[in-house]
């Protein structure tokens, strides 16, 4: 074998390369959407798949191998949801003065969410293995994949569709609610958080603080329905 | 950084084991979430110790979301076949929902007095 050769084949067998690569790719994306004035559509998570994806095919390398390395940052997803108390618990006061109104417009925008998402895969003919990989795609990605996991869908195709749902709300909430002519930052920012996790949170603080905050609390909250609800709804479809 | 992070992660250890013995629907990290918000309620110091390590984390929540994604190199020909389908239901599903949900909570809010001013 020549140098070349044997330095590919330690590689390919050891975790650093595609951690090297999962960062640096994420490096990439995230200069990209600043570069593009954090338009939504420069998302960084899907600017990082679509480079790791032709870098996989390029060098023949399988999703298995790549994930033995990509394991370490995946495994921080269970972390990052605990974390998501902090935020949570700091807007603790705000939540309790909107009590009422975040409630009903959590069940409403959560069933919503859920059920017309089977509803029209259903009618589209999508089978019952990916109807249970769609239902959670409006909660959080690490909270999403575990829903996804327990109901036998497929967690990584989750995940893809978690990413879409995120871009497709920040792409079209500003101009779609200033239409419809809501003004209360509150409902816009907690519906965006219910049904487009934080992907849609992240929008949200760019448009204005009020509507950031409840876009989180609607997230966190969402997360904890969406585990409730899905299974449930699922059930209608099956 | 290690006492915060040994906590996170006793938060997320005991909502796994919790979410395995008693079959429940969440998944365990969302229960050490939850376990986490009473404990910062009723344990104010621990806010002080865990807000740098939470916060460094969750500003850098996107790039955890990019393994998982990259899982779509295994999933293209289902994407293939249900490509309209999975575009459709994603798209109304999502607008339906933020237009559902802001319409509620105002027509709500506007019922029981919740001002967006106070």
């Amino acid at each position: 074998m020549t140098d070349a050769a044997l330095i590919w084949s330690y590689l390919a067998s050891k975790p650093l390369l595609w951690l090297a690569a999962t960062l640096i790719a994420y490096w990439a994306g995230d200069r990209l959407y600043r570069l593009a004035r954090c338009n939504p559509i420069a998302n960084p998570v899907m600017i990082a798949v679509a480079l790791l994806a032709v870098l996989l095919w390029l060098t023949g390398t399988n999703y298995e191998s790549y994930f033995d390395g990509a394991q370490f940052v995946h495994f921080m997803l269970g972390p990052a949801t605990v974390c998501l108390a902090v935020p949570l618990q700091a807007n603790l006061a705000k939540i309790r003065k909107a009590l009422v109104p975040i409630a009903v417009a959590l069940v409403a925008g959560s069933f919503t969410a859920v059920f017309s998402a089977l509803a029209i895969a259903w009618a589209l003919g999508a089978d019952k293995g990916l109807l249970a990989t769609l239902a959670p795609k409006s909660a959080t990605a690490p909270v999403a994949i575990g829903i996804s996991e327990s109901l036998g869908g497929a967690p990584t195709l989750t995940a893809v569709l978690v990413l879409l749902t995120g871009m497709i709300g920040a792409i079209f909430v500003t101009p779609m609610l200033n239409a419809i002519g809501l003004t209360d930052w509150r409902a816009r920012g907690f519906a965006t958080g219910v049904a487009a996790h934080g992907i849609g949170t992240a929008r949200a603080f760019q448009v204005n603080d009020t509507a950031g905050v409840f876009a989180s609390i609607g997230m966190g909250l969402n997360a904890v329905l969406t585990a409730f609800l899905a299974p449930l709804v699922l059930q209608l479809f099956l | 950084m290690v006492p915060a992070l040994s906590i996170i992660l006793i938060f997320q250890l005991v909502g796994e084991v919790i979410s395995r013995a008693l079959h429940l629907p969440l998944p365990g990290p969302v229960l050490g979430m939850v376990g986490l918000v009473v404990a910062l309620q009723v344990i104010p110091p621990l806010g002080a110790l865990i807000r740098p390590a939470a916060q460094g984390l969750l500003a850098n929540l996107a790039l955890l979301f990019v393994p998982a994604g990259v899982g779509v190199v295994a999933h293209l020909p289902t994407i293939a076949a249900h490509g309209l389908a999975l575009a459709v239901s994603l798209v109304v599903s999502t607008l339906l929902a933020i237009t559902v949900g802001a319409l509620t909570f105002t027509w709500v809010a506007r019922l029981v007095g919740s001002n967006p001013d106070d």
